[in-house]
């Protein structure tokens, strides 16, 4: 599924810790393939994990709106797993799953689980009673209105989670680098353990401009879908 | 799938033996470095962020920058300032310590802004006819108003915090973080798990006496949550009690 990573054989020695500069351009023009390769491997754990997330919540969110009692337990069970820090989550999974894509998905899935469930909630409740009135007088059946009035107007709040999960998992990845996974997180940590101030600085710029330019990209995404939506002060 | 090494009676096992409990790398004095580490680090990240959200609402300016702040601080990893402090400051607790206030100031500052404008102009008005100055108007009447949001970001912060301050093993801090991170180091899955159990239990206290606070500290009216009925109250409260998963 992922290309194979370039070989990490360094071609230039790496300078000593305290006279290196911050960026060394050679290093990092001669390695531009395994720069794109950990940004394309940062988004594609990002976009799985949204995705994953975004389906289990709708499963979820129907089955709480079907069976109202459901809801509060299902809302303090993801608030449970939120409650754990993403490192202690990934070390218990590695155990259980070994140091692989799969460990790393499990726990991102599983945070963005709690913001996609919360916000879609929250926006399905703040549907206004006069409206799901109307809809009911109109002759929709349960099902209907969940899909048909109920859905389109928490639309924002869905969006916003959306944004939040998408920019929280970018920055989640990056701690995968610590069980072995890959990402923006990988040159991060490899240029820690090896004092190499290029890569660390690269890493970590990276993965902000990720996080950014996600936030970014998803607000026009959120304003092109939902144009009734009141505009954002930010 | 690689089927389990730890087993409830490792684990269980791990906790009954006395040397886990003694010395520098026992519980208890990784649970008071932990401690001290994000207690330091939340002190100052209120120290800062406080006042200036409290004046910046008072005065109803500077907003998106304030709701600024706390997007681009969801945006960047913690691992990231932590790794980066590195080569300014060196290893141990100090990159530890500037990146967990760096983390802890978005929350903060947003929600202190946030619980500031929220009060009705109304009662700014009726303070002002009263005769309140504005230092009293800030302290006296806005203050305890904004409360339940300064309190939910305090919480935010001091969640993340606790939670971050594993991560700080990684740059050679102290903490619970140190088990996770060693156990790792030498495949030790029984260590890893015990940590993340320490780690988890405290987070968990940290965020019960912190709730704890709120209801010691928050006027009974003003305790519930008022449920949205706008779309920009809804927009609201999606964005000031934001719940980050520990990063």
């Amino acid at each position: 599924m992922l290309p194979s990573p370039p070989s990490r054989n360094y071609r230039f020695a790496v300078p000593v810790a305290s006279t290196q500069p911050w960026v060394n351009w050679t290093w990092v023009h001669n390695h531009y393939g395994l720069i794109r390769h950990d940004v394309w491997e940062h988004l594609l754990l990002t976009v799985l994990a949204v995705a994953i997330g975004l389906g289990i919540t709708m499963v979820l969110a129907a089955a709480a709106r079907a069976w109202h009692p459901l809801q509060g337990p299902l809302l303090g069970a993801c608030g449970a797993l939120y409650a754990v820090p993403s490192l202690a989550l990934f070390a218990l999974l590695v155990p259980i799953t070994g140091f692989t894509t799969t460990t790393a998905e499990i726990g991102l899935v599983g945070y963005t689980l709690l913001i996609l469930l919360r916000n879609l909630l929250t926006g399905l409740d703040a549907v206004p009673e006069e409206v799901r009135d109307a809809a009911r007088g109109l002759g929709f059946s349960r099902r209907r209105m969940l899909t048909h009035v109920e859905f389109p107007l928490a639309l924002p709040a869905l969006f916003a989670g959306i944004r939040v999960a998408t920019v929280t998992t970018i920055g989640l990845v990056t701690v995968t680098a610590l069980i072995g996974q890959g990402g923006v997180g990988s040159l991060l940590y490899d240029g820690f353990e090896r004092d190499f101030r290029t890569e660390e600085l690269l890493g970590a710029v990276l993965a902000v401009a990720l996080a950014l330019s996600a936030a970014i990209l998803l607000v026009g995404i959120e304003k092109l879908v939902t144009p009734w939506s009141a505009r954002r002060a930010t | 799938m690689i089927w389990a090494s730890i087993s409830f009676s490792a684990t269980a096992a791990w906790f009954r033996d006395s040397t886990h409990w003694h010395g520098t790398n026992g519980v208890p004095h990784r649970l008071v470095e932990h401690i001290w580490l994000c207690g330091l680090s939340l002190a100052v990240a209120v120290a800062i962020a406080l006042p200036v959200g409290i004046v910046l609402g008072h005065i109803r300016r500077g907003g998106t920058l304030a709701q600024n702040v706390a997007n681009v601080g969801r945006a960047v990893p913690s691992l990231a300032i932590l790794i980066i402090a590195v080569p300014i400051v060196g290893i141990g607790s100090h990159p530890a310590e500037i990146a967990l206030v760096a983390l802890a100031l978005p929350p903060l500052l947003t929600n202190t802004y946030v619980g500031m404008v929220g009060v009705d102009e109304d009662v700014r008005d009726a303070a002002r006819g009263v005769g309140m100055t504005a230092w009293q108007t800030a302290s006296r009447v806005e203050l305890p108003m904004a409360l339940p949001l300064i309190l939910a970001g305090v919480r935010t912060a001091a969640f993340q915090v606790v939670a971050t301050a594993t991560l700080a093993a990684v740059v050679a801090s102290g903490g619970l973080g140190r088990y996770i991170v060693d156990g790792l180091a030498v495949r030790d899955d029984t260590q890893v798990v015990c940590g993340s159990l320490l780690v988890l239990g405290l987070a968990l206290m940290v965020e019960l006496s912190i709730a704890g606070l709120q209801r010691w500290l928050v006027p009974a009216p003003l305790r519930a949550p008022n449920r949205p009925n706008t779309d920009e109250q809804l927009e609201e409260s999606l964005d000031a009690i934001q719940l980050d998963p520990a990063a």
